[in-house]
């Protein structure tokens, strides 16, 4: 257990993506099968054994040790899981070293052996032979409390890097495998062929596009192009083979369980590229969500009946990967999209549609589109080459996204706190406010990139200057009417949040250009900002 | 007599009324024995100091030679009478020169413990369970989630991270008594020889263990005229945290923040302090040391200070121990 205590340990305060990639790679290659394969299914949550609730291990805890000192440790450390693992009380043989610790692949091959209701005694049984460290793994092995900050797609590059091969490889395998990936470590390590997914409706790793230069216009003819709106919710890919009905991010993560609305109604056989929308039936025809209406059903297991009845969702179908039996994705564009159309027509319409297509002869003609959508759930236009295969990954030159340009709004520096890696020694990570009345700024959101690293050692070099308080990294710095720092501060949207002391919540902010040279009493209001959800642009 | 005649809290500290002095004082007094030399314990300005010789020394380092009128050295183990009361200084087991302190009058003993570790340190004397009537013992960890690992062990998560990140300099964060001589002693003892860079404010004072003979090995300072960026890429770099935030930290290529403290327990407070790599260092008893301690002295009753009273005043009950909190005022609970 103690390899795998210690990876998660590493993993969880390793800011760097780099980083976290050597840790595993490095835990891949220095721990054997099957126990490296179990950590790796730990992580990716992809491990189906018995849970341990909250409760139950509270009611162990309590059989062991007095309820005061226990709620003192729980009220000083604050997460259940590490507070009983740290106050468990150890037995002499433990604590004179005792080594008869289970190790990961023990603890979940007995775990997934036995039924349900034995969890909790077994893992009872395990605390006792492990050290803090090995009990803490346990806990959130079997409480499924995991938040690591690793994505499955940051795993599957870590395999990628480890096997030196292509992630594609990895993504397009990955559903047809099990823990604990004995045939995928083996292949990786050159000791046995690729496995052969057998699995039904596996995920296709999809064709991502270029953010286009202005200069890209000039070197591109308009003639060789065909565009579309980029809708504003989250790309997917709907996939039924066999029977077998799955949703997938764009990432290859399968999110079918919390969109049963349209994953049961598939009624296809082949893959569909597109946007996950919500979408609700009005007079007849239906209306398009916003992303905030679209958040109320993202990052869930499991959806509720409300939900379902309040935001339904619906696919926007961009392309057709397989049609049938056929694997479409050699194919042009344009062959593509005229297989696509009659495919999607067959479909529930309340449930799918076709992204339209816009005509244009020039450029001027597509930014005359792109300065007028029809729709709030719009950012922007996709432009696609017409003799494009459907290539996995960022090629380069065949398609390209035009995203309107983004809000901005002049916001006053708060509070700043200390980077890590390369930014150790700068304050580098910026909360922002706007003006809630004449004299009171409100926090409105974070930022941490869009300056260069000579901007950085001005603004740092502000915040040092200009610091009237500390908590722990962050330092709290001047900012008044008359005194302070202005970020005009770009965003891509902004939504109601109850969760902000504000009220508003921001999307994918950065700082665009420091306003050395305007007064703070000048920087926007919250208003402003509350006048912008939703405002169609 | 009873013991709180013996030894009482007032404002200034512990205070002794038959022997006229005060253990550990936070402000100037006239007569003030000290435990040790963390700054929240031993202050400048008083007129008398009783101190071990080690301590006494460090003083002189930290404040100069004149921070008190005079000074006395006390050995330990050595029977000194101050007017009725008989005081002994014994090994804490927390830095170097840091002491218990007895006080012994008409039959009674307190044994004040100042800070105090019950494991064995190469930088500093082990710590000696003292029988008393009154043990005065800090709770800093006294809570049972505070189970301090081997520091061995913590070493090595150290030396991998280092082979693991040749390419980045560590920077570990010490405090510069104590903590950084004994976390450079046990680096040395995990067979790592190449120099150590250290943070000017550690210089005197691992100077200073030197001459006592704890060898602490190729000691550098951490400066631009020690080499360019690229030369600390794998290096091992010691200075007190508070540094780590500073413009000193920008020299060092792509800087790995290690902090070496018992606090690095509970991964909030690592998290909170944008740690990397938390190791769990600590130069105070764990929750089962103190639990141990108390059952080897044997006392007749517990005082408990600084740190989380609460917790340990709570064990003794359920022990059968009387106990108090004793509270005192002015000592950090975060150093360490």
């Amino acid at each position: 257990m103690n390899r795998f205590a210690d990876l998660l340990d590493l993993l969880a305060f390793t800011p760097s993506r780099n980083a976290k990639l050597a840790l595993l790679q490095d835990h891949f290659r220095t721990v054997p099968d099957p126990e490296r394969g179990y950590a790796l299914a730990a992580l990716a949550r992809d491990l189906d054994i018995p849970s341990v609730k909250p409760a139950q291990l509270r009611e162990m805890i309590g059989a062991r040790m007095d309820p005061e000192l226990f709620a003192y440790s729980y009220d000083y450390v604050g997460d259940l899981a590490e507070t009983i693992a740290l106050a468990w009380p150890e037995n002499e043989t433990r604590r004179e070293g005792g080594n008869d610790a289970p190790g990961l692949a023990e603890v979940v091959e007995t775990l997934i052996a036995s039924s349900r209701g034995k969890g909790a005694a077994l893992v009872e049984g395990w605390l006792d032979r492990l050290d803090p460290p090995g009990r803490y793994a346990l806990l959130k092995l079997v409480t499924g409390g995991f938040r690591m900050g690793v994505s499955s797609r940051l795993l599957k590059q870590a395999l990628a890097g480890f096997g030196d091969v292509d992630i594609n490889e990895i993504e397009e395998l990955w559903h047809g495998l099990e823990a604990p990936y004995i045939d995928l470590f083996a292949w990786l390590e050159g000791e046995a062929e690729k496995p052969v997914n057998a699995a039904a409706a596996p995920f296709r790793p999809v064709m991502l596009s270029h953010a286009i230069e202005d200069a890209d216009f000039e070197k591109l003819d308009p003639g060789d192009f065909a565009a579309e709106w980029k809708w504003d919710g989250i790309r997917v890919q709907a996939v039924s083979e066999r029977g077998v009905n799955r949703l997938y991010s764009r990432t290859g993560d399968d999110i079918s369980a919390a969109f049963p609305d349209l994953v049961d109604g598939f009624g296809f056989e082949g893959a569909l590229d597109g946007e996950l929308l919500v979408a609700r039936p009005v007079n007849g025809g239906l209306e398009t969500g916003t992303f905030s209406d679209l958040q109320q059903r993202l990052n869930r297991k499991t959806v509720t009946a409300k939900q379902l009845r309040e935001y339904p969702v619906f696919l926007r179908a961009y392309d057709l990967l397989i049609d049938g039996g056929t694997d479409l994705r050699k194919l042009d564009f344009v062959e593509r999209r005229e297989r696509l159309e009659p495919f999607v027509a067959k479909l529930d319409a309340d449930r799918f549609d076709c992204s339209p297509m816009l005509e244009f002869a020039s450029w001027e003609e597509l930014a005359a589109h792109r300065a007028a959508p029809p729709s709030a759930v719009i950012e922007g236009v996709m432009i696609k080459r017409k003799r494009a295969a459907y290539v996995p990954g960022r090629p380069k030159g065949e398609w390209f996204k035009w995203k309107r340009d983004p809000f901005l709004i002049d916001a006053v520096l708060m509070y700043a706190q200390r980077g890590h890696g390369k930014r150790s020694g700068f304050y580098s990570d910026y909360t922002f406010g706007v003006w809630r009345t004449d004299e009171e700024l409100v926090p409105v959101g974070k930022a941490y990139f869009g300056f260069t690293d000579d901007e950085l050692v001005r603004i740092d070099k502000f915040v040092r200057n200009n610091t009237i308080d500390r908590f722990g990294p962050v330092r709290s710095v001047r900012a008044g009417p008359d005194e302070g720092l202005v970020f005009e501060v770009a965003f891509e949207g902004i939504n109601r949040s109850s969760r902000h002391k504000s009220g508003v919540a921001m999307r994918f902010p950065r700082i665009n250009r420091l306003r050395w040279d305007k007064p703070p009493a000048e920087a926007d209001r919250l208003d402003t900002l509350e006048r912008m959800i939703d405002a169609p642009r | 007599m009873p013991p709180q005649d013996l030894l009482a809290p007032r404002p200034e500290g512990l205070y002794c009324p038959p022997g006229d002095f005060f253990i550990d004082p936070v402000r100037g007094v006239d007569r003030a024995l000290i435990t040790h030399g963390h700054a929240d314990h031993a202050r400048a300005g008083h007129a008398h100091v009783m101190a071990t010789r080690e301590t006494l020394d460090i003083m002189a380092i930290r404040y100069g030679a004149d921070h008190a009128g005079q000074t006395q050295p006390a050995g330990y183990g050595e029977e000194i009478r101050i007017g009725d009361v008989t005081v002994r200084f014994h090994p804490a087991g927390h830095v170097l020169g840091s002491a218990q302190i007895s006080v012994e009058a008409n039959g009674l003993r307190i044994v004040a413990s100042g800070d105090y570790k019950p494991r064995p340190d190469p930088t500093c004397a082990d710590f000696e369970p003292v029988p008393c009537d009154v043990f005065i013992t800090e709770a800093t960890f006294g809570l049972p989630v505070f189970r301090h690992p081997e520091a061995a062990g913590e070493i090595s998560k150290l030396l991998r991270s280092v082979g693991r990140n040749g390419d980045r300099a560590h920077l570990v964060g010490v405090y510069s008594l104590g903590k950084a001589q004994r976390v450079i002693r046990l680096i040395r003892d995990a067979g790592y020889d190449k120099p150590l860079f250290i943070h000017g404010a550690l210089q005197k004072l691992c100077d200073y263990y030197q001459e006592q003979g704890i060898d602490l090995g190729d000691l550098r300072p951490a400066t631009v005229a020690a080499g360019s960026r690229g030369d600390f890429a794998g290096a091992i770099v010691l200075g007190p945290p508070s540094a780590f935030g500073d413009k000193w930290a920008r020299r060092f290529p792509d800087p790995l923040i290690v902090f070496a403290s018992g606090w690095m327990q509970v991964r909030a407070r690592a998290r909170q302090r944008g740690v990397e790599l938390p190791l769990v260092i600590s130069d105070h008893a764990d929750w089962d040391e103190l639990l141990d301690t108390i059952g080897t002295v044997a006392p007749g009753e517990v005082w408990v200070t600084h740190g989380r009273e609460e917790a340990l005043v709570r064990w003794c009950e359920l022990s059968g121990i009387p106990a108090r909190p004793l509270h005192l005022v002015g000592y950090e609970d975060e150093g360490d």
